[in-house]
């Protein structure tokens, strides 16, 4: 099998916390324990769970925003850990992201063109003329006029924000875009706007997607394959379509029955789980699921489950399979 | 007004728009504190032009202690009256605006400086840096700052400059501990990891993006110390360890004329307390609006 | 009888800078509720339908006023009343749910206090009964041992019990119509989904009529008997919720039903074109007009009126046929 683009093997990240008055004392925030998945090039995962449940502290740990406390992300091969000067840059330069809020991730006082030039300016060393035609050309590919570079980020919408995101990401060709929740903080009409650019930039540049999100439409309408996340682990991993016509774990059922209908004759099945997520300060034994599940039984309690393949592309972690 | 509908209005050319917009935005304007400082620069600036006479010699004819001009014995030679040594008031008010505004820019420019960077230090790198950072204006702060400002003073002794450097030492730490809050909090701002993700040092980091969104806060809290420099170079010239005579300042023209305050001769000592007392009012109060107007969460109001 | 809530024609305009500009935020607003019956309120950021909400409680800000029409609840004619009549109104017979409930409680008083308020102040409860009622409205939204958690303090709950202690002040005093302005945005799915299964569960039992205030289809498919879609201030179509899911007349009801990932089934989605309208400086004509993919040369000069497409369905667009035997006057069903 070809090397993956993006290959994650039993990532972990604890958080310390102190306790006491002399802060002796400690336990760990497991946010992140045990994940493993990969991305092809021109792929889409998706990463979908609850709020807590490590999605974003695992995009954080490939954005090199955290060190991992164990487990590898390999690029292209090659392990990312020790990455420095020009290899650092070169890897910073194949992944970018786009974060939910497109108002916090402009900075108010630089031009919509200085933005998108940035990572061009850190990373490459192109002439200024060159950076500017690169930055045109992306507006054009997000569907923006190239004149726009010079107005200020509080001159647009939410969704044009959105795209001068993308634009900036893509400037200098990245390979993997992280999309942590982009779409979720836009008006219905203007979400399908970005979804379908995000879906169209794929096929024209061949960039794969790490997509973040809760909303399981969403995530299943752009990605190939989704992993399902609980309280830091992945519970369930298979193709999408798979997923949605043949979801297994009693935690991706449960997220299939809470989601919205799409039409007031839908029905969905009466898996509505009780309880909130627990915190990952002091999380369940055995199956993390357990304490909501209702299939639980009392070996769920002592012992966790490995993710096993119940198909070629289909991975579940429950004892029921 | 009542005869532009207001469907008329929104139909404008947006030039026309924006004019009116320019218009309403003059109109906020403090105008009382505006003029103020106006006058204050320009009297500061063309003091050689405006004086009628020199301010550190006695006018040449003149009495001691003569009373300003609608007065019994006084002449619109000296129209203020002059003082202990003869010498005219006018001139030396004029004059002293001079040393006010000086000492008020430059030792809000000196601390603000040192405060913004400071303050960025602190917030933006955080860890050890933070804590030595802090608890030094913890420490600064624990000082009572006019005290300090004397000790200081007394070392080095007065001159002009070095009143600047002192006042400039002694009010850095209110920028610090307001620009690292600040700071704290673009810190996890996006566009900040945005331009960490994409490799950018922490020196790109903090003059592309950290400093530009904290200038507001500076000038806002640097309109706002140059009263209080101000005053405080007056109290240090009135305690006598400001600015040395026979230099014209207004604090110094107070403590002259403080032996003599008993004997009646109020000019010497109320139109330097009213000139204080003008500028920093008008110095807050412009302050006061620039904060309003760019305060980005009153403004979007 | 009449209907429980009457808006029609409702017209609330902001007046900024002095007077000088008009942003017409609700342009002619008319709806009817029934006791028992939910609304779901749909459209996008800035279409107006905050203010509409805000305008039937009498809580409209400074810069805003209501310049038209008539809202009629229970028989009563709201508009023109005093502020204090309102307020007796609020929380007594109308009560709200807002967006962030974390926003809508009060740090520093206890969960007991919080819930009891209106009750106290309302419905004049005091001592032990005042207690029974907190402790009942606790159970009713499904507060674990409530006994002690009236005890606490808003942090420490969790997002999801939070916001069902809303819901529990908003029932407090009894009332009989609940706005609820995009109550679950901020909830996890799974949350949500136990939310508004015990928002239906509690107005079965209590009769109360609802109005959702959303963005998101998928929760008036769950939730709501009658819909109206708002866009620039108007009400561009309103039909019972399957006839609009079946047969939607407006070309932006159907662009946003088009917009929505449907779970299960890939289709392209369709992506409606351009930017909501600036309230401020709307389009002319149909204010849909510029984004509209089937546009006529009359959708740009005139603005087109409401249309009776079916029993309790109008839509207000130029390409809509009018049902003949509905909009004759049989009164529908």
């Amino acid at each position: 099998m070809a090397v993956p683009l993006l290959d994650v093997q039993d990532l972990r990240k604890y958080f310390p916390v102190r306790r006491g008055l002399l802060r002796r004392g400690h336990s760990w925030i497991k946010a992140v324990d045990g994940v493993t998945f990969a991305i092809g090039a021109g792929e889409t995962l998706g990463l979908i769970g609850e709020s807590g449940c490590g999605k974003t502290t695992t995009a954080k740990l490939i954005l090199l925003q955290e060190t991992p406390t164990a487990g590898s992300i390999r690029f292209e091969g090659q392990d990312v850990a020790g990455l420095r000067g020009p290899a650092l840059l070169a890897y910073r330069r194949a992944v970018q992201v786009v974060f939910q809020d497109p108002y916090s991730s402009l900075s108010p006082r630089m031009r919509v063109g200085d933005i998108i030039a940035e990572p061009l300016e850190i990373q490459t060393n192109l002439s200024r003329q060159a950076i500017r035609a690169r930055v045109q050309e992306v507006l054009e590919l997000v569907g923006l006029q190239p004149e726009m570079a010079r107005l200020f980020p509080h001159e647009f919408s939410g969704g044009q924000r959105q795209r001068i995101a993308i634009a900036r990401a893509l400037a200098a060709n990245a390979r993997l875009l992280v999309l942590d929740e982009p779409v979720s903080a836009l008006d219905v009409s203007i979400r399908a706007q970005i979804i379908n650019q995000l879906e169209h930039l794929q096929q024209t540049l061949g960039v794969s997607y790490l997509f973040i999100g809760h909303d399981l439409a969403t995530v299943a309408h752009i990605s190939h394959r989704i992993a399902v996340m609980y309280l830091g682990q992945i519970v369930e991993s298979a193709d999408s379509d798979a997923l949605c016509t043949r979801p297994q774990h009693p935690y991706t059922r449960a997220l299939f029955a809470a989601a919205l209908p799409d039409h007031p004759d839908d029905t969905r099945e009466a898996l509505v789980i009780t309880g909130e997520v627990p915190s990952a300060l002091n999380p369940p034994s055995g199956c993390r699921f357990h304490p909501r599940c209702p299939y639980a039984t009392s070996r769920c309690a002592e012992e966790a489950p490995p993710l096993k393949f119940i198909d070629t592309h289909h991975q579940v972690a429950c004892h029921l399979f | 007004m009542a005869t532009t509908a207001p469907t008329a209005r929104t139909a404008l050319p947006p030039v026309v728009r924006g004019l009116r917009r320019g218009v309403q935005r003059v109109r906020e304007v403090p105008l009382l504190a505006v003029m103020i400082l106006a006058a204050l620069v320009v009297v500061a600036v063309f003091a050689e032009l405006l004086a009628p006479h020199d301010p550190t010699l006695p006018v040449r004819g003149a009495r001691y202690f003569a009373p300003p001009f609608w007065m019994a014995g006084g002449s619109l030679e000296t129209p203020l009256g002059t003082d202990f040594q003869g010498r005219d008031v006018l001139s030396r008010l004029i004059f002293g605006a001079r040393v006010s505004l000086l000492v008020g820019l430059m030792g809000t420019l000196v601390a603000g400086s040192l405060g913004t960077a400071m303050g960025i230090l602190s917030g933006y790198l955080g860890g050890w840096v933070d804590q030595v950072i802090m608890r030094l204006t913890d420490a600064w702060l624990a000082l009572p700052s006019l005290v300090f400002a004397i000790f200081l003073a007394t070392m080095v002794g007065p001159s002009m400059w070095n009143i600047i450097i002192i006042l400039g030492l002694v009010y850095w730490t209110r920028y610090a501990r307001v620009i690292r809050g600040e700071v704290l909090s673009l810190r996890e701002r996006e566009f900040v990891k945005l331009a960490e993700i994409a490799g950018a040092s922490k020196l790109r980091v903090i003059r592309r993006h950290i400093l530009p969104n904290v200038l507001n806060t500076t000038m806002v809290l640097a309109s706002l110390t140059i009263g209080v420099v101000i005053i405080a170079e007056a109290s240090l010239s009135f305690l006598g360890v400001g600015v040395p005579p026979p230099q014209p300042a207004w604090g110094l023209m107070l403590s002259e004329a403080r032996p003599t305050l008993m004997a009646g001769q109020w000019w010497l000592t109320v139109f330097p307390g009213v000139c204080i007392l003008l500028v920093v009012l008008a110095t807050q109060l412009f302050g006061d609006w620039l904060r309003v107007r760019l305060d980005p969460q009153l403004r979007n109001l | 009888m009449a209907p429980l809530l009457h808006v029609s024609d409702l017209r609330t305009y902001f007046f900024t800078f002095g007077g000088t500009r008009v942003v017409k935020a609700v342009d002619g607003v008319s709806f009817t509720l029934e006791a028992g019956e939910t609304l779901g309120l749909v459209g996008e950021s800035g279409c107006g339908k905050t203010t509409t909400c805000l305008s039937l409680v009498g809580l409209l800000p400074p810069a805003a006023r209501i310049v038209g029409g008539s809202i009629r609840f229970a028989g009563e004619e709201l508009t023109g009343k005093s502020p204090r009549e309102l307020r007796r109104l609020r929380g007594r017979r109308i009560a709200m749910i807002l967006q962030d409930p974390m926003a809508s409680l009060n740090p520093l008083l206890t969960i007991a206090r919080q819930v009891g308020e209106p009750a106290h102040f309302h419905l004049r409860l005091r001592g032990r009964p005042l207690r029974e009622r907190v402790l009942g409205l606790l159970r009713a939204v499904r507060i674990p041992s409530p006994e002690v958690r009236c005890r606490e303090y808003p942090h420490q709950m969790s997002g999801g019990m939070r916001q069902r202690i809303v819901g529990a002040i908003a029932l407090a005093a009894e009332p009989q119509l609940i706005i609820a302005d995009e109550p679950t945005t901020n909830l996890d799915v799974t949350i949500q989904a136990q939310y508004l299964n015990l928002l239906k569960e509690i107005q079965q039992q209590t009769g109360v009529a609802l109005i959702f205030v959303t963005h998101n289809l998928g929760i008036v498919a769950k939730m709501c008997d009658k819909v109206a879609v708002m866009y620039a201030g108007k009400i561009v179509e309103q039909s019972p919720v399957r006839e609009l899911f079946n047969a939607p007349q407006h070309p932006y009801t159907r662009a946003l039903l088009g917009a929505m990932p449907k779970l299960g089934r890939r289709e392209p989605l369709y992506a409606i074109p351009g930017q909501p309208p600036n309230l401020a400086d709307p389009p002319s004509g149909c204010a849909f007009h510029p984004r509209c993919p089937e546009v006529i040369p009359r959708c740009v000069s005139e603005s087109p009126e409401e249309v009776v497409a079916g029993n309790g369905h109008t839509a207000r667009c130029w390409l809509v046929q009018p049902d003949v035997e509905v909009s004759r006057g049989r009164p529908s069903a």
